[in-house]
């Protein structure tokens, strides 16, 4: 072996040991098992509740559905038998639907002024925005069930929504100023030089383009609405919606007949999300490959 | 109205008096501007020097602070944007992502109610060459295609005047001499009036009848292209046209159509006709393919001026010319193009040379190269908040 060959060899040797992998540790490892069970329990934990709801759904229940007593469909071939589930998820929908229009118009006209002009109290607009957001809902609930008392206002649907409208309209404005931000100016521009007057412009141009910034605000704030307990519970007055009921009922045992209307709302979630995916990931795929095709 | 049909033939674009001045700085001062109707003129000029505002400024996208613009001799300055018969090929395009290509294009059509918009789009396309891809949408085209399919969406609504605002920034070489040619086509074919921004002396230089080369808000120099290089009038426009070797001296004689000019000990001389100004201390320029490097020193002919001897600091070669830098002492260094005769350079660094131009070559500029900015700039937050003090001052006295 020559001096040259050693040195290129010893360089090959020094390379290979380098390249070797670390020694292993036993193979019951501590990290070989701990994260993967840990992730296994928080997903258990997670996931009870909701097969808790959906098993209990099909309990051929007698007075309270606490205990296992047989399967049936019963529960979700007469879902509005029993008093009050009903009414209270029909008033649910009403104040979530209407809640989620109003807030969703004045958010996005608001998102719209507050991230495209300068004017004044725009900084204090800003804030003011995000305050409900910050603030407590327990604070929120009582400081306006307050002001209702005071204004003379029947507690009942029409504050609920108001309340309702109230929260979402933040979160709306958060969502659609975010698209409006990420909006090219030129792309309007491009629509008044191509003879759109202002209203032209923004349906056909702006709103468009806002548009699935505008769907998520508007999910996000009906299922916001929907979910709402304590601002809800400290506006309602006599009216029970679909969590206040639950609440109410789960002193006696909630009737297998909410656990059904839970489960439904649950699995239409699934369902939206899972197509929404779907959709997206099959356009994205014609996409690629009509450029692939050019 | 105007906007309702289509213009058969191209306008002609007035500016007068126009003043725009952003809060912190001022973008265009006192701009004077006659478009004729059927050109096609550039708008030269390095960035931040109001190029763009002016563009926008006619196609009604910003209000000037004072002055008139009138397009085919009608006042225009407070009409909105959709009330113009102009159109603009965007910088970034701007083509509506959520429509298709041929939905883009109809896209004036549509608003302004032209019958058959469909058919009319397509002939559009067909004119950029893109029909085939009219079902697409923008973000499935390449760069190259979307500036047609921006193109076409402008010119399909024939405006009296077309605004391209640096559409070809985006391409690469091969593909902006091709857009070049392509525009140029077009605008022969169609007959608009083309307004077109650039940066890009080249482009400017090739593309357009009329350049106007813009420094600091105001037009600087505006003529053919050959005339723009051959004679510049001022110091910015000899250097951001091309490259120019400058001269500044006393004048030491004059005769009936030359003056002669003091630089350093040498006698530079130059046709009456060709400077701007005739007395004290001028700047005298001549363009570096002028020059003709010499390996000995000539006899003195008359119509020539002989500079050197100088030195050669640097050559470089780049295929059709070579570069050569020659440091002359007390004038500094001077640029020489020499077209490639021979295989390689002629001379090597190192080499002794004089330089010479005939006479008739050189040009006489307005300013010299040390003049101060002519507004200099007060976009700094210090200026800024001077200002609003001696704004609050007044107001206060008042």
């Amino acid at each position: 072996m020559t001096a040259q060959e050693s040195a290129v060899l010893g360089r090959t040797v020094a390379t290979e040991q380098r390249l070797s992998p670390r020694p292993r540790r036993g193979r019951f490892g501590f990290g070989r098992w701990l994260l993967p069970f840990y992730s296994l329990l928080a997903l258990v934990f997670l996931l009870i509740p909701i097969v808790y709801t959906i098993v209990f759904s099909f309990n051929n229940a007698v007075k309270t559905n606490i205990s296992w007593r047989g399967f049936t469909f019963n529960n979700w071939l007469n879902v509005c038998d029993e008093a009050g589930v009903c009414a209270a998820f029909g008033n649910s929908i009403l104040i979530g639907v209407v809640a989620t229009v109003v807030a969703t118009v004045l958010g996005t006209m608001i998102a719209i002024a507050l991230a495209r002009y300068r004017f004044r109290f725009r900084a204090a607009t800003n804030l003011l925005i995000f305050l409900p957001m910050a603030t407590p809902e327990v604070v929120l609930g009582a400081g306006l069930a307050a002001q209702f008392l005071t204004a003379g206002v029947a507690k009942g649907i029409g504050t609920v929504i108001v309340a309702h409208t109230m929260f979402c309209l933040s979160f709306v404005v958060v969502t659609v100023k975010a698209r409006v931000a990420g909006l090219d100016p030129a792309l309007e521009e491009a629509g008044r030089d191509l003879y759109g007057s202002p209203a032209q412009v923004f349906l056909r141009v702006t709103f468009p383009l806002l548009l699935p910034g505008i769907l998520a605000a508007a999910l996000l704030s009906f299922s916001l609405s929907f979910d709402d307990f304590i601002i809800t519970y400290f506006n309602s007055g006599a009216i029970q919606t679909f969590p206040t009921y639950i609440y109410t009922a789960a002193t006696r045992g909630i009737p297998p007949q909410a656990n059904v209307i839970a489960s439904a709302v649950f699995l239409l979630a699934i369902i939206i999300v899972v197509s929404t995916q779907i959709a997206g990931e099959t356009r994205r795929r014609r996409l690629a490959r009509a450029s692939v095709e050019s | 109205m105007a906007t309702s049909s289509f213009a058969d033939a191209g306008a002609d674009l007035e500016l007068v008096g126009i003043h725009k001045r952003f809060p912190g700085f001022t973008a265009i001062e006192n701009l004077n501007l006659l478009v004729p109707a059927g050109s096609f003129f550039a708008l030269l000029g390095p960035s931040g020097c109001g190029k763009t505002t002016t563009l926008r400024l006619v196609a009604g996208l910003e209000e000037p602070t004072a002055g008139q613009i009138l397009i085919g001799g009608k006042d225009v300055t407070s009409t909105k944007p959709f009330q113009r018969p102009v159109n603009t090929v965007f910088q970034s395009y701007a083509l509506f992502p959520h429509m298709t290509v041929l939905e883009n294009v109809a896209f004036g059509l549509r608003r302004r109610h032209v019958g058959d918009p469909i058919t009319k789009a397509h002939e559009a396309l067909r004119l950029v060459e893109l029909d085939h891809l009219a079902a697409r949408r923008p973000q499935q085209l390449s760069g190259g295609q979307q500036q047609r399919v921006a193109l076409a969406r402008a010119v399909v609504n024939r405006p009296a005047l077309l605004l391209l605002d640096e559409p070809l920034g985006a391409l690469d070489l091969k593909l902006r001499r091709q857009m070049q040619l392509e525009l140029k086509t077009i605008q022969t074919e169609v007959g608009l009036t083309f307004v077109h921004v650039t940066h890009d002396q080249e482009e400017a230089m090739t593309m357009a009848d009329t350049v106007a080369v813009m420094n600091k808000g105001e037009i600087e120099q505006m003529g053919a292209p050959e005339d723009l290089y051959e004679l510049p009038k001022t110091v910015f426009v000899a250097n951001f046209l091309g490259q120019s070797n400058l001269f500044t001296g006393a004048v030491s004689e004059t005769t009936k159509d030359t003056i002669a000019v003091d630089v350093a000990g040498n006698r530079i001389v130059v046709p009456k006709s060709r400077a701007a100004r005739h007395t004290g201390t001028v700047t005298l320029g001549v363009r570096p393919e002028k020059l003709s490097l010499l390996t000995t020193e000539p006899d003195a002919v008359a119509g020539q001026n002989v500079i050197g001897p100088g030195r050669v600091i640097d050559v470089s070669f780049s295929g059709v010319s070579t570069q050569y830098i020659v440091e002359v002492p007390r004038l500094g260094s001077m640029v020489v193009f020499a077209q490639n005769m021979v295989f390689g350079p002629v001379v090597d660094r190192g080499s002794e040379v004089w330089l010479s131009w005939n006479v008739d070559h050189g040009f006489g500029l307005v300013d010299d190269p040390h003049d101060v900015p002519r507004f200099p700039a007060d976009d700094d937050t210090v200026s800024i908040a001077a200002q609003k003090r001696v704004e609050l001052t007044v107001e206060l006295e008042d």
